[in-house]
């Protein structure tokens, strides 16, 4: 049991462990989440929420609600711009300022259980929940579209009367649940089928899952006396916040503050606005601050969930295991509005080959379920559990080994992907040696009716814009503000990056994470993009101060700057050895000699660098009640290079647990009537610590060229892998191929007594 | 509205009275009277326990605790862990063993841990995981957090 770093270059501070700057706030509960924010003056608000999944809002009716003693403030979708300024206000911006209204509170559809349709502010929650039940709401109901093969029908209900098909361009003629038809092609895969010796076709299904983080979703707005409106929240972006509620509200963004508070979890889920708008009318209303807090089942009812799937897989290789051509179609639920990851899927789907042959189709479907939102490699883990379960079946007919076959058709430098990128310097060849080396690979599978299954996982990262701007105190610290939330301990990671820059020690950079009127526009702490991007800008920031701290050294020794230069912590001059300071020796007279010295970077960086992982895991499958335990699990991963390498085998282990849970247990469970009945943490079974053995990890550093460090992201692919390589391990244990998730213990038994086992 | 009950407890060693409608748990005191936010809400139904405080000596989910049940009892939150000297070795070991990344679930699993470690010094991997299977952690998948467990007891001896 063991977590290997594979590293060729050391730094000083990179790839070191230090303590994390909020370690002591969130170990002795002082750090201050989104609930924990107490404004003098503070209601509370709760939400009246769909008990149907689709039907037409025929009329509401508040004044009840509004009567009773306590309440201060109601809003429907009345109170809303987009009530206001109408199909004729708004022209083509119509349907798109509709759908993102809607989403927040309904006005004449609601479309999946759960939508909102109006919201109180009282003294309390509890007046607020007693209000909400006095609101009368008469709806008609309409038949739910509950998954894609239904909704893709023709005839089927139509969720929007008004959404067309977009394919390459193009709209369709008559409306359809399927808001787009993406398709990307590389050589002639008919071509490819007919050069192969062996040719699978299998279909999978997946369904809707949750990130699952522990932390509801909360918003704290206050709509002050002179227009200005403050929202704290928990969100992956404070500017993505801004931007939605500046959007729905029709209201400038120079208006609205949003303070990121500390953040319990998002994995993708903490993106999306849901009660920042309602909170801020609801405050306008009445003129106090009003908290709003999910509880757990309103976040699994109501916030953005991962989409299900139907899949196919078209796949061919000659005998000794050439993939000659592929062909996969991914159908994802986007919810009750467009806009499934389903577009990162295709660009996932094959990307960690090399193929001659490809083409991906992705279908965007419309379902009465909860808009579809981003999870963790948004996209990648569906695409690959179907993907690298047909590899693995391809393996086993033609008796090669899993590792060779993925060796021999992997992704590389120079590959271009069926959707068009070319690869630059990446690691997966390096992590399938590192897997067949590993002590996990070589020792056989132990335990009876046990099996072993491998799997490989693609996510492209991300770069976007970030923003840093760093102080030099004059005693010789940094205060550095950025405006990417920290989820996971990117605090440290970019106070690392900024030390080994500037030549000094970690525990002189004190981060801020900072609100949207303090900082540059910094997009989300998402896509694996903070340690890259974020640090880049501080990376940029830190050699700003020290060019600048260069300047004024020269000016105290009256010298040309090009005498003077920054080496390691030290500013010397050129050529007189008498003329050093180290940082905090010039830092103590910055005040004496013109004043402090401000560092910035804002910065879109392009060179992300592409995650990929290699999965080793280890099933036992009980025979006589379908449970499937872990027996051992290997994640080894491409990390460019691991800033903090504790986080980063945090970053792998988490992903691997998610994986595990969307693999055997986790599922969004719908009734006849469209409604979700395990909206619990009982219900919706997540892994616990008992389910559980230690996730080992390998990190395989194989430097991005597009970071000075080699930094690159690390957070979202490590949840790629494991769906697949834990279906290809019960395979293995049970002679069986399971192309449905979760791969519960009913689904296993069903599984076994459907071959006579 | 309904009446308010005088309920006099001590908290994490000081004496502490409030005032509890019937319909209040634990937890809602503890955070929105009291201001001890360090106790988190993740599910208001006792499957999560980011929420878990000592309760008399036993761990419990101040969730489904009412609060005019704790009349006389002694309490101790996430904030009654760390001293003038420093932090309690469990709340170090979770510090140098990275054993959070987001950090909502850390105060359930500390007062988690030191539930167990008060009566089982010696608990070893099997049981820790056993013990701490009603804390939900989605971040970490529980490995530092096992290891942390196992460190601390080290430092407790």
């Amino acid at each position: 049991m063991s977590n290997q770093v594979l590293s060729d270059v050391e730094y000083r501070v990179v790839g070191k462990r230090p303590i994390r700057p909020d370690g002591v706030d969130k170990v002795t509960g002082r750090a201050q989440y989104g609930a924990d924010i107490y404004p003098a003056g503070l209601l509370h608000g709760k939400m009246l929420r769909s008990p149907h999944p689709h039907a037409k809002v025929v009329s509401i009716d508040t004044s009840q609600a509004e009567a009773l003693p306590g309440v201060l403030a109601v809003v429907t979708a009345a109170d809303f711009p987009l009530a206001s300024l109408g199909k004729e206000g708004l022209g083509d911006g119509y349907q798109r300022l509709k759908f993102a209204t809607d989403l927040i509170m309904a006005s004449d559809k609601v479309l999946f259980k759960g939508h909102p349709l109006a919201a109180v502010a009282a003294v309390n929650a509890h007046v607020a929940e007693e209000a909400v039940g006095l609101i009368k709401v008469e709806y008609q109901k309409l038949p739910p579209v509950m998954n894609v093969q239904a909704a893709m029908q023709d005839g089927a209900q139509l969720i929007h009367d008004e959404l067309y098909t977009s394919y390459l361009g193009e709209s369709s003629e008559k409306p359809s649940n399927v808001a787009a038809h993406l398709f990307f092609e590389k050589g002639d895969i008919e071509q490819g089928f007919a050069d192969a010796d062996v040719v699978l076709e299998r279909e999978f299904h997946t369904e809707m899952v949750h990130q699952g983080y522990i932390e509801p979703q909360n918003s704290t707005a206050f709509w002050n006396a002179d227009g200005q409106l403050t929202i704290w929240c928990s969100t992956q972006g404070s500017f993505m916040i801004r931007n939605s509620v500046a959007d729905v509200l029709r209201f400038p963004v120079s208006k609205i503050k949003v303070i990121p508070t500390e953040i319990g979890g998002g994995f993708g889920g903490k993106i999306s606005a849901y009660l920042e708008p309602v909170s801020a009318l609801l405050s306008r209303k009445c003129g106090q601050p009003v908290k709003m807090l999910m509880t757990r089942t309103e976040v699994f009812e109501a916030s953005g969930p991962a989409p299900g799937s139907w899949m196919k897989v078209k796949m061919g290789a000659t005998k000794d295991g050439r993939i000659t051509a592929a062909h996969v179609t991914l159908a994802y639920e986007a919810g009750a509005y467009p806009g499934s990851p389903v577009m990162a899927g295709t660009s996932c789907a094959l990307s960690c080959y090399d193929l001659e042959n490809g083409r991906v189709e992705g279908f965007d479907v419309l379902v009465n379920k909860p808009k579809t939102s981003a999870y963790r490699a948004p996209g990648s883990p569906q695409a690959a559990f179907a993907v690298e379960s047909v590899i693995d079946e391809i393996c086993e007919k033609l008796d090669l080994d899993p590792i060779e076959v993925r060796i021999k058709n992997a992704a590389k430098e120079g590959t271009r992907r069926v959707e068009g990128p070319v690869a630059r310097k990446i690691g997966l060849i390096q992590c399938l040696e590192a897997a067949k080396s590993h002590d996990h690979y070589k020792k056989p599978v132990e335990g009876k009716s046990s099996g072993r299954g491998i799997a490989c996982g693609f996510w492209m990262n991300r770069g976007f814009q970030s923003s840093v701007t760093m102080t030099v105190q004059y005693d010789g610290t940094i205060s550095l503000l950025m405006g990417s939330v920290d989820i996971g301990g990117t605090r440290a990671s970019i106070a690392q990056q900024t030390a080994e820059t500037l030549g000094i020690e970690y525990e002189d950079v004190h981060p801020t994470v900072v609100d949207t009127d303090s900082i540059g526009f910094t997009f989300v702490t998402g896509g694996s993009r903070t340690s890259f991007a974020t640090g880049l800008a501080a990376i940029g920031a830190a050699e700003d101060v020290k060019e600048q701290m260069v300047k004024r050294a020269a000016q105290i020794w009256d010298t040309p700057v090009e005498n003077v230069e920054y080496v390691d912590g030290i500013i010397q001059h050129r050529s007189d050895s008498e003329l050093k300071m180290s940082f905090q020796d010039l830092a103590k007279q910055l005040g004496a000699t013109g004043g402090a010295i401000t560092g910035r970077s804002n910065v879109d960086p392009s060179g992300e660098g592409n995650g990929y992982a290699v999965h080793i895991v280890d099933v036992e499958v009980d025979q006589e009640t379908g449970k499937v335990d872990i027996l051992r699990y290997t994640a080894i991963q491409d990390a460019g290079k691991a800033v903090h390498p504790s986080y980063v085998e945090g970053q792998m282990q988490g992903g691997v647990v998610q994986g595990i849970g969307w693999a055997l247990n986790e599922e969004y469970f719908f009734n006849d009537q469209g409604q979700m009945m395990n909206p619990t943490f009982l219900d919706y079974r997540m892994p616990t610590s008992l389910d559980l053995p230690m996730i080992d990890t390998v990190i395989v550093e194989v430097a991005n060229p597009g970071h000075p460090y080699g930094v690159k992201g690390v957070g979202e692919v490590p949840i790629v892998p494991p769906m697949a390589a834990i279906s290809n391990a019960i395979h293995q244990a049970i002679g069986l191929r399971m192309p449905s998730l979760p791969m519960s213990p009913g689904k296993i038994l069903e599984a076994l007594w459907e071959n006579g086992k | 509205m309904p009446g308010l009950t005088h309920v006099q407890t001590t908290i994490n060693g000081v004496q502490t009275d409030f005032l509890a409608e019937p319909r209040q748990s634990l937890l809602e005191v503890l955070r929105d009277v009291l201001g001890k936010t360090g106790t988190k809400e993740g599910c208001n139904d006792g499957n999560c326990g980011a929420c878990t405080v000592m309760l008399d000596g036993r761990i419990v989910d101040s969730c489904l605790v009412l609060a005019v049940e704790t009349q006389g009892s002694e309490i101790t939150t996430i904030e009654g862990l760390a001293t003038a000297d420093g932090l309690h070795p469990i709340q170090q070991a979770f510090l140098e063993q990275a054993a959070l990344q987001c950090g909502i679930c850390t105060p359930g699993f500390i007062i988690a841990a030191k539930g167990l470690l008060d009566q089982e010094p010696d608990a070893d991997e099997g049981r820790i995981r056993h013990w701490l299977a009603g804390n939900l952690c989605r971040c970490t998948g529980y490995d530092k957090i096992i290891r942390a467990v196992l460190e601390a007891e080290k430092q407790l001896k």
